[in-house]
């Protein structure tokens, strides 16, 4: 479980995060979402580490991320997958080579153990055969699943996803969505996913914190989302007319 | 204040640089990719700048001298130009372009495309991982270029006073011989040493402070060669007054 407390964030003195609180739940998917600029890869970027907080706490399973030195914060990061709007693979290395990355940094195991746990990743997120082939040289879709392959290799206990979805098409994207559910599920995982995706909230998440001007405004399931909320959240959510009809079915009428 | 600013994430970059490497074998691949791609693959141009200025500054020195001063100040001129300022000087400022853009570019798109990011998350010292093989190399193979420089641009020199008959073969070695002093091969080592730091930190910092997109990174790429360039000029000058006077 990842707890969040009073964090806030400003740039060049205007306020990003006000005072956020949130709680992310293991073994479910949390989703974070909001409008763009709302705030919400910055919490995000502030719960990994990546940005400093102004003022508030991050707790990973009880221990206080924000409060530790940087050597004890890498412990922790090798706890920690991450799958990146654009991939972040890296392009020098193959897609087997991304993925025996963190393997190499990390394990004390020879070559060829972490060659085949790398393998082993890529059969789970059904990749075998491209594992010679570089960044380039694959579909965006198969760079996510590349992604969530490397972001599992060392059995994370924390995932995040940043905008799995950006750049995919309908039918990929619930592919990579329903990835990221099963390996949850499968693995007991702390998933937060940052999205401003309707179709991939409905398809893959337990829990939704929705993120406005720097706020948590509202948190809930999937299910109560369809029940509305501030209007805020009935403008960001039923925005499109796919999802006014989901609200018209829903609630009958 | 600007000026501050750099110089102290400048400095604060280099220690965490300086840091030892998570994986001893995998630091090991990358410094023998870097050598590679900082040596070898600069040998090409370093060679044929060598060899067409030893050429023009024999020619030069014997159109400037003939009749009135003995032959085998060619020769000398030939080797103190060549050991004392065109390969440790100019040498590191041609790879200033070619490699220090290269390593600007590079991490520079690593930064804009999260790659860097993605190393720190797995908890690996993104600026120790990608900086320091480049630096190390930098330093160690920097010097054995300038060798090679000095050493074809004085046989290119050599071939071309012979060839146009600027000067005979026992005048030149003479020159070549002539109030030679080793220390001026320290000299120069010394500071192709430190332009090598220099070019590779300097590129790599900016780099590593690239944001936005791809016109971003190439941005840094020329401030990286700008830069890199204005200190070598600067540290040359302090170097040669500190070691020569």
């Amino acid at each position: 479980m990842i707890e969040v407390k009073e964090l806030s964030k400003e740039f060049a003195g205007r306020p990003v995060l006000r005072s956020v609180s949130a709680r992310f739940e293991a073994g479910k998917v949390n989703f974070v979402i909001g409008r763009s600029g709302s705030g919400k890869s910055v919490l995000v970027k502030c719960i990994v580490g990546l940005l400093e907080p102004e003022s508030g706490s991050v707790a990973y399973d009880g221990r206080d991320f924000t409060a530790m030195d940087v050597q004890d914060r890498k412990e922790v990061r090798k706890e920690i997958g991450m799958l990146f709007q654009g991939s972040a693979l890296f392009d020098s290395m193959t897609v087997l080579e991304n993925v025996m990355f963190p393997l190499q940094m990390f394990r004390t195991a020879s070559v060829e153990e972490n060659r085949e746990r790398a393998l082993e990743c890529l059969r789970r997120v059904e990749l075998v055969g491209a594992e010679d082939r570089y960044p380039a040289q694959v579909s965006g879709g198969m760079q996510k699943r590349v992604g969530i392959a490397r972001a599992i290799a060392l059995n994370p206990r924390y995932l995040f996803c940043d905008e799995p979805n950006s750049g995919l098409d309908p039918q990929t994207a619930i592919v990579i969505d329903d990835l990221i559910r099963a390996i949850t599920q499968e693995f007991n995982m702390t998933t937060v996913v940052v999205s401003h995706d309707m179709n991939s909230v409905m398809q893959a998440s337990d829990n939704v914190h929705f993120v406005h001007e720097g706020q948590i405004l509202w948190n809930g399931t999937r299910e109560a989302l369809l029940a509305g909320g501030p209007p805020e959240l009935e403008a960001f959510v039923f925005a499109s007319s796919l999802m006014q009809r989901v609200r018209k079915v829903s609630r009958g009428i | 204040m600007r000026w501050f600013f750099h110089i102290g994430r400048y400095t604060r970059l280099l220690g965490q640089v300086f840091r030892v490497p998570e994986k001893g074998r995998v630091f090991w691949n990358l410094l023998v990719r870097e050598l590679d791609a900082i040596g070898t693959q600069s040998l090409g141009i370093v060679a044929l700048l060598s060899l067409f200025m030893g050429a023009v500054i024999c020619l030069q020195t014997a159109h400037q001298i003939s009749g009135w001063i003995p032959d085998y100040t060619v020769g000398f001129t030939v080797r103190q130009t060549m050991i004392l300022e065109f390969s440790p000087t100019l040498i590191p400022v041609i790879l200033a372009g070619k490699v220090g853009s290269n390593i600007a570019s590079q991490i520079g798109t690593m930064r804009v495309t999260e790659q860097i990011d993605a190393l720190e998350i797995m908890g690996v010292n993104s600026a120790g991982y990608l900086i320091l093989p480049k630096v190390i190399a930098g330093v160690a193979i920097v010097p054995f270029l300038v060798v090679l420089s000095m050493g074809l641009g004085i046989a290119s020199g050599l071939g071309v006073a012979l060839l146009t008959g600027a000067s005979g073969l026992a005048d030149f070695e003479y020159g070549m011989r002539i109030d030679f002093k080793p220390f001026d091969v320290v000299y120069a080592l010394t500071k192709t040493t430190v332009f090598g730091f220099l070019m590779t930190t300097i590129s790599a910092y900016h780099g590593y402070h690239a944001f936005g997109g791809a016109l971003e990174v190439g941005r840094a790429s020329t401030r990286a060669v700008v830069w890199s360039v204005v200190v070598i000029m600067v540290a040359n000058l302090v170097l040669t007054q500190l070691l020569l006077n």
